[in-house]
């Protein structure tokens, strides 16, 4: 392996501690939720295996416990994981144009909301080593989570759940905030998305919307807005 | 029905839904509006993502806001991703050990 490309995987190990931490909380109240559904362990495992979504394999569980029919499943899961589309045309511009076509497809596979962020908050174009690294972490702790939370459900501790379970928040902070600090932009747009995040989950009118839809719309009609109102004629290669 | 053929229904949509703009969209975009627009989307999604369910994810709303609030200072100071995750998650363990006897 080329020494910039090994350079990039642990540098993506060491950013895959702290995912790992997160996921190992959430996916474990996810396996609790899992076994709920009627999934075997197994199944659990493997649905999180081959998913990697929370919320989008929250809603499946739940289409699972109402026996519903197969199309509905993927409609709800087409719905629910609706931001990944805008994450992936987002990192799409993120990879070189000759990246080869089997690293587009192995990533495509890990575009969550931590693997996606910590590949965008890499200064250059994407190496996917470093997305690798992170993943070979993270995304077993994914399932095991899952696994073990079907089985043990509530044998961890709540008060470690509890602190776990804001590991990603805080990576979410650390990604967004060091640009918040250089560009007086981005800064005052993330205000704008705390303020209207916060309105759009308390606003009792808004009580029968799901969270992934307010999330979705949010970050459309805000980012759409900031792209008028500050268009950036040069994004540099490096950003 | 298996569950087994739930899930798989569930695999194929969700993979669909991310590699297709990754493998589609392969040259760099020229659209002033549209690369704007997807400059901001990771920080708007991220921001939008973080707060208010930060607070809403630990067992107490004070513990949560505790998290939120140092989180924001590590992380605006150039903490970075591993310190200002392991800053917010003792945050609120501290917190919830405290806020008993308060």
């Amino acid at each position: 392996m080329k020494q910039e490309n090994k350079k990039a995987l642990f540098e993506g190990m060491h950013s895959g501690i702290p995912i790992g931490l997160g996921y190992f909380a959430v996916s474990f109240s996810l396996g609790i939720a899992a076994k709920n559904a009627g999934l075997s362990s197994l199944e659990s495992f493997f649905a999180s295996l081959m998913c990697n979504a929370s919320a989008g394999e929250y809603a499946g569980f739940t289409i699972i416990a109402a026996s519903a029919g197969l199309l509905q499943m993927a409609i709800v899961t087409l719905i629910v994981n609706a931001r990944y589309m805008l994450m992936s045309c987002a990192l799409s511009q993120k990879m070189s144009s000759d990246m080869k076509f089997w690293h587009r497809l192995l990533l495509g596979f890990y575009v969550t909301d931590e693997f996606f962020g910590i590949a965008i908050a890499r200064p250059g174009k994407l190496n996917p080593f470093y997305s690798y690294g992170a993943v070979l972490v993270a995304s077993p702790l994914w399932a095991i989570g899952t696994y073990l939370g079907t089985v043990a459900g509530n044998l961890l501790p709540l008060s470690l759940v509890s602190a776990f379970s804001v590991a990603l928040y805080g990576m979410f902070l650390a990604i967004i905030l060091p640009t918040a600090r250089k560009d007086k932009k981005i800064a005052g747009i993330i205000l704008v998305c705390f303020i209207l995040s916060f309105i759009a989950q308390y606003w009792p009118l808004l009580d029968a919307v799901p969270d992934v839809t307010k999330t979705i719309i949010l970050t459309v009609v805000i980012s759409a807005a900031a792209a008028l109102l500050f268009p950036r004629k040069e994004v540099a290669e490096n950003e | 029905m298996s569950n087994i053929a739930y899930i798989l229904v569930m695999a194929a949509v969700t993979y669909a839904v991310r590699v297709l703009p990754l493998t589609l969209i392969r040259k760099p975009i020229k659209n002033t509006f549209l690369k704007s627009f997807l400059y901001y989307v990771p920080y708007v999604t991220l921001a939008v993502m973080t707060f208010p369910a930060i607070i809403e994810a630990t067992s107490s709303p004070i513990s949560g806001i505790i998290a939120f609030i140092a989180g924001v200072i590590v992380a605006f100071f150039g903490g970075n991703i591993f310190t200002t995750a392991v800053v917010c998650c003792v945050a609120v363990f501290a917190a919830e050990l405290v806020l008993p006897f308060i």
